[in-house]
């Protein structure tokens, strides 16, 4: 029965995100319009055909895609930030780690920014590789970006931790996580104030944006999302032992110490590359674990994979929405993402009491 | 008499002589001085009449356009206090600064004793200032016509007889920076952006009525509102011919997604203004001249010349 389910869910969710990338090619600065047509048939307009061809190939597809990987970065850290703190409440934001990783963003930016300032020292700069740019499509900017933000995230986890002394108490890692997340978040706007240069890019970075995603960041979301998968997999059994406790997870045989580390850096990773390429969005982390387990009840492995792919669908159609409802204008995703969570997470809690012990 | 009798009477004599210097002041000054010394008078942006008992002497300006245009008026030595953003002329750049415009530090702004403070209409700051009895004029500078509308006001703040003039030279300066526009280069799609977001400053913003007098054709219709944040595939789409952008924003141009076939990108024409520049540009206010003319030698340099 429950195999039945993974299975139906596996495949409404993969069906699902191939549907919203033909509708994500298909809806741009004009909103809705039938890009795949003139793709398909070149013979039909060749100057069309060109057209859709740039348009798909180096913008919309790498967006999509790319929104793809980041929910499904954030679903996966989600689904192990709740195993591994035994916490529904438990995702990416409330937990520091996605503020810390935009310290991380916000402190590489200022730091570049800043010397490149220095050494340019303003006059004709044209072509020059003026200063970073967070929306920088170039591998090693990226690349830089991404590791700042895995160790901001690494570093916010760990204080986390270190306040709340463990998982043990609920309460108080949660509140230690609000902490962590308000005072680093405030240390970003204050990175931010005494380095404007930087601000103005990052302004749009903190809303989440998916703009600017190339193929460099998908590719790099992608190899990630590999990495995240893999290890969480092979990682799944001790979260499973974990819901039952520190000793019986230990008398199963499992080395709790080193594989909680391993999957604090699989937290860390997803959060760093996901905010790294697309900013702060929220709640898809927090939802798409949810989902999951208000449809089915399955072990660390499976909800991991799913809350994954869930996370991926619900940040592309959030994606797609966002760039389609004020055409030629764009929302910030991470605001709609925000709003829709919300609204999810809320109605989840009404549902009525039975299901809420279930679900959340 | 107790000591606290003995101050109360001093601290009233006091101020009964220092009203009636006052009042004797004020009679030499409406004696000898010009007809137009009286209670100066200023509906602001709020509809807010504010009644002043002369031309201030002491400023207070909370928003750079009305630093800028203070000291075009030819009183910038009234300016007591500027918040951080105002820079130019170099001479506020000494002044105590008391705050952002909209995070201004009212202790500091009270404590500078200002005539009036000058700020723009969204500061939420004035409500508090008045309260503690301080004199407020809020203005919104958004527009080449809200330029000249603000100078006005503060011309008749200030009482500067010649506002008029200075406006119409400020307007002359626009004007003539069109005119060294050549014919073959009007008509040119600019694209000018504001913010990596990417933001762009529409037909209807401060940028884009001056870009739609030089005769540029911006990319960005009036009616996505002044700085509309755009689906990057709308440039990339409507293809400029020109691209003018600030120094901070350029990084990583042409490295974005689609960006390489768009002419500008392709025929390297592209105008990168440092953030000096940037100021003249964005600012609505009395060095909208200058900004035209930075943004004619854009057009005149790097535009497609048929």
């Amino acid at each position: 029965m429950m195999q039945t389910r993974v299975r139906w869910m596996l495949w409404v969710s993969v069906v699902s995100a191939v549907a919203l990338t033909a509708l994500g090619i298909c809806v741009g600065s004009v909103g809705f319009e039938n890009l795949l047509q003139p793709l398909l048939n070149p013979a039909l307009d060749p100057e069309r055909t060109a057209m859709a061809h740039q348009i798909v190939w180096e913008i919309r597809l790498p967006r999509t895609v790319g929104a793809w990987a980041a929910g499904a970065l954030l679903g996966l850290a989600g689904a192990v930030a709740q195993g591994l703190f035994r916490n529904p409440l438990a995702d990416p934001y409330l937990l520091g780690s996605a503020s810390g990783a935009s310290l991380g963003v916000a402190l590489a930016l200022a730091a570049m920014g800043g010397g490149a300032g220095m050494l340019g020292g303003g006059g004709n700069m044209m072509n020059s590789g003026v200063a970073i740019s967070v929306f920088s499509s170039s591998l090693w900017v990226r690349l830089g970006l991404t590791g700042a933000a895995f160790v901001g995230a690494v570093l916010a986890i760990l204080l986390t931790l270190l306040l709340s002394r463990g998982v043990s108490h609920t309460l108080r890692l949660l509140l230690a996580g609000v902490v962590v997340g308000a005072v680093l978040g405030a240390v970003t706007h204050l990175v931010l104030m005494l380095s404007p240069d930087s601000l103005q890019a990052m302004w749009a970075f903190m809303l989440g944006s998916t703009a600017f995603v190339g193929w460099v960041s998908v590719s790099m979301m992608a190899v990630a999302w590999a990495v995240c998968v893999i290890a969480a997999w092979l990682l799944a059994r001790v979260l499973d032992g974990l819901s039952l406790g520190d000793a019986t997870a230990q008398s199963l045989g499992l080395a709790v110490v080193p594989m909680r580390a391993a999957l604090v850096a699989v937290l860390a990773l997803a959060t760093g590359t996901a905010v790294a390429q697309t900013g702060l969005i929220a709640f898809v982390g927090l939802a798409a674990p949810h989902l999951v387990r208000s449809v089915l009840k399955t072990t660390h492995g499976q909800l991991i994979l799913l809350a994954s792919l869930v996370g991926g669908v619900l940040l592309m159609a959030a994606d797609t929405l966002a760039r389609w409802l004020i055409a030629p204008q764009e929302l910030p995703v991470g605001v709609l993402t925000a709003v829709l969570g919300g609204g999810y997470l809320l109605w989840l809690m009404h549902r009525g009491p039975a299901k809420v012990g279930g679900a959340l | 008499m107790s000591f606290a009798q003995q101050l109360l009477r001093s601290t009233a004599l006091w101020g009964e002589l220092r009203a009636s210097a006052r009042v004797a002041a004020l009679i030499c000054a409406a004696l000898l001085a010009s007809p137009t010394v009286q209670a100066a008078q200023v509906t602001d942006d709020r509809g807010v009449t504010v009644t002043l008992a002369g031309p201030p002497q002491r400023i207070v300006s909370i928003l750079p356009s009305l630093t800028e245009t203070v000291c075009e008026l030819g009183h910038c030595a009234r300016l007591v206090g500027v918040d951080r953003y105002s820079n130019y002329p170099a001479s506020v750049q000494k002044l105590p600064q008391v705050g952002g415009g909209m995070d201004p530090n009212v202790e500091a702004i009270v404590a500078l004793r200002p005539d009036v403070v000058l700020m723009a209409k969204s500061s939420r700051v004035g409500e508090r200032l008045e309260a503690l009895g301080i004199k407020v004029v809020a203005l919104e500078p958004k527009t080449h016509a809200d330029v000249q509308r603000v100078m006005m006001k503060i011309g008749q703040l200030l009482e500067v007889a010649d506002a008029q003039r200075i406006w119409r030279a400020i307007d002359a300066g626009v004007s003539a920076a069109a005119q060294s526009v050549p014919a073959n280069v009007r008509g040119t799609k600019v694209y000018f952006e504001v913010n990596q977001g990417p933001y762009a400053a529409s037909e209807a913003s401060f940028i884009g009525e001056t870009l739609t007098r030089l005769g540029a054709k911006n990319i960005v219709p009036a009616k996505l509102g002044p700085f509309p944040k755009l689906n990057p595939e709308f440039i990339v789409r409507a293809n400029p011919d020109l691209i003018m952008i600030g120094q901070p924003s350029a990084a990583g141009l042409q490295q974005r997604p689609g960006w390489q076939s768009i002419r500008a990108l392709r025929e390297q024409r592209l105008c990168i203004f440092p953030s000096e520049e940037s100021n003249v540009l964005v600012r609505p206010g009395p060095r909208m001249a200058e900004g035209a003319r930075l943004m004619a030698k854009c057009l005149v340099d790097k535009a497609p010349k048929p």
